[in-house]
């Protein structure tokens, strides 16, 4: 028992370790492939972990209370719990982390906790910045969370389950199987809402990472910064994981992991650099209008 | 400026009024040990090779700072990028000649940045006044006020300079010289004075972490 339940741990952590590896890659490769659209040369790949070393390697940093402290911990938290109860790989005993214990709801618990744990620091941080921040993030969450419920409803009225294995279970045998062919509906609502959720260009406002308001975390440096950026990259494979297991038919092997991951983070760069900013009473109704509305056909698809 | 002149009594943030005094911290900074050898060395390399910079347009020079984020000059190669808060960025670029008002701010956000950090100086202005050497209100030696890692000479100088002078401020970082921040504490008070001396009206906090 005691031996099962450390092998399992010792598993999660394996799998923990590679997807915040793959996630710093991934986010270095794309800013790299932004750069080659622009014509410039761009960042180095290992970018990504240069920053997170620099960060850590800081000599001083200012606190401003315990719930500064405890922002990029729920934020980490709320990273790694997404990543925990989402099979990576179906059918894998190595990769198919704590997907037994919970389900989709927790999931999607798990990806506003994270969120609302940030808002809570960065407000203690005092900086009106980080107030701009995170009032626009939590709206434009909110927005986008509209959509990417609907199709998650839709996905689970068509699979009749909550449970993330036996939704990618049901779509094993084929293209034809997966949701992207049988609700392709329910999947450009979500597909739209990922945008919003990567919070890359049309709405990365949010973030905005080189204005002036720089968004949540203006306050947040060395060591804490660091934790966020691990987060960031954990955060990203954790999502891009849920996403393929829903509406691309999961994956039974790390390499087909990787591919299909990969091919939906690409969206993001595509629609990125096709389309400027919006702000952010822009993108709430964006949101609300037409992909909610595809959100609703996508339900009643599932229920047809 | 010489070095003889003296702090103006204890510094408890006099400049300010009575019921904010105690919001801004009331430590003066301190020196920080170095790592062990290898440890510091692979920090100091991961710390060049990702320079944040915080891009503080204080003169005509900074005009010069914008195109490297361009395609044609392109700083993200280098690992160079601009960020907007000094809680976070590790260079400092003053950009040209700072007017006494301006140096207010230099002052602050040099305070607020977390170390090590390191300052680039653009322009002639910024080495000896520049055009601007007999003005009644521009300092004439910015590293008489903050410690200062790279000059960059030129009126203005060209973007291809600056890219020069980060890879110089690269080398420094490497080789373990870029103390900035230990050499502020170590002269704080004779840094202090040279601030106090030209900024009359000291209206903010005497230490700014
Ligand atoms: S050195 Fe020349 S370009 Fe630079 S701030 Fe002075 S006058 Fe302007």
């Amino acid at each position: 028992m005691i031996t099962a339940i450390l092998t399992r741990v010792g598993y999660a952590l394996v799998s923990l370790f590679v997807i915040t590896n793959y996630g710093l890659l991934l986010i270095g490769s794309m800013a790299r492939i932004s750069a080659k659209v622009q014509g410039r040369v761009g960042q180095p790949v290992w970018q990504p972990y240069l920053d997170i070393i620099k960060s850590t390697a800081k000599r001083n940093s200012i606190s401003h209370g315990v719930m500064f402290y405890l922002g990029p911990v729920f934020r980490l938290a709320g990273g790694v719990g997404t990543y925990l109860f989402i099979p990576a790989v179906f059918g894998s005993a190595l990769f198919r982390n704590f997907s037994d214990s919970g389900d989709l709801l927790l999931v999607m618990y798990f990806i506003f906790f994270g969120q609302l744990g940030m808002a809570l620091g960065a407000s203690e941080g005092g900086h009106p910045y980080s107030a701009i921040g995170v009032s626009r993030g939590l709206a434009q969450m909110t927005a986008f969370e509209v959509p990417f419920a609907l199709s998650v409803i839709a996905v689970a009225i068509q699979y009749k389950t909550l449970d993330i294995t036996a939704i990618v279970a049901a779509q094993q045998g084929g293209f034809l199987h997966w949701t992207v062919a049988t609700n392709p509906v329910a999947v450009v609502a979500a597909l739209i809402a990922f945008l919003g959720m990567s919070m890359h260009n049309p709405f990365s406002v949010v973030i905005a990472p080189q204005e002036i308001p720089i968004g949540p975390p203006t306050e947040y440096q060395s060591n804490l910064l660091g934790m966020l950026q691990t987060n960031r990259a954990i955060f990203n494979g954790a999502k891009l994981v849920l996403y393929m297991n829903l509406f691309f038919g999961g994956a039974t092997s790390l390499p087909v992991m990787v591919i299909k991951t990969f091919l939906i983070y690409f969206i993001n760069v595509f629609v990125g650099q096709a389309f400027p900013r919006l702000r952010v009473d822009q993108s709430i109704r964006f949101f609300l209008g037409a992909p909610t509305v595809i959100g609703v056909a996508g339900v009643i698809i599932a229920l047809l | 400026m010489s070095d003889k002149h003296s702090i103006p009594g204890p510094l408890a943030n006099e400049g300010l009024p009575l019921a904010e005094r105690g919001l801004f911290c009331d430590a003066p900074p301190r020196q920080y040990q170095r790592a062990n050898k290898i440890t510091e060395a692979f920090w100091n390399w991961a710390r060049a090779q990702s320079l944040w910079i915080l891009g503080f347009g204080t003169g005509c020079g900074a005009i010069e700072l914008r195109p490297l984020m361009t395609s044609r000059f392109d700083m993200y190669r280098y690992g160079i990028q601009p960020r907007p808060t000094p809680r976070q960025s590790s260079v400092f670029v003053i950009g040209g000649y700072a007017s006494v008002k301006t140096l207010k701010r230099i002052v602050r956000s040099y305070e607020q940045m977390m170390g090590p950090k390191f300052v680039v100086a653009l322009g002639s202005c910024t080495i000896n006044g520049g055009m601007y050497w007999d003005s009644y209100n521009t300092i004439k030696r910015i590293d008489q006020y903050i410690p200062v890692d790279v000059y960059i000479a030129g009126c203005m100088p060209r973007p291809e300079a600056l890219l020069a002078g980060f890879q110089e401020l690269k080398r420094i970082i490497r080789a373990g010289r870029g103390e900035g921040q230990n050499e502020y504490a170590r002269k704080f008070e004779w840094y202090k004075a040279n601030q106090k001396q030209v900024i009359k009206d000291w209206n903010m906090p005497d230490y700014n972490w």
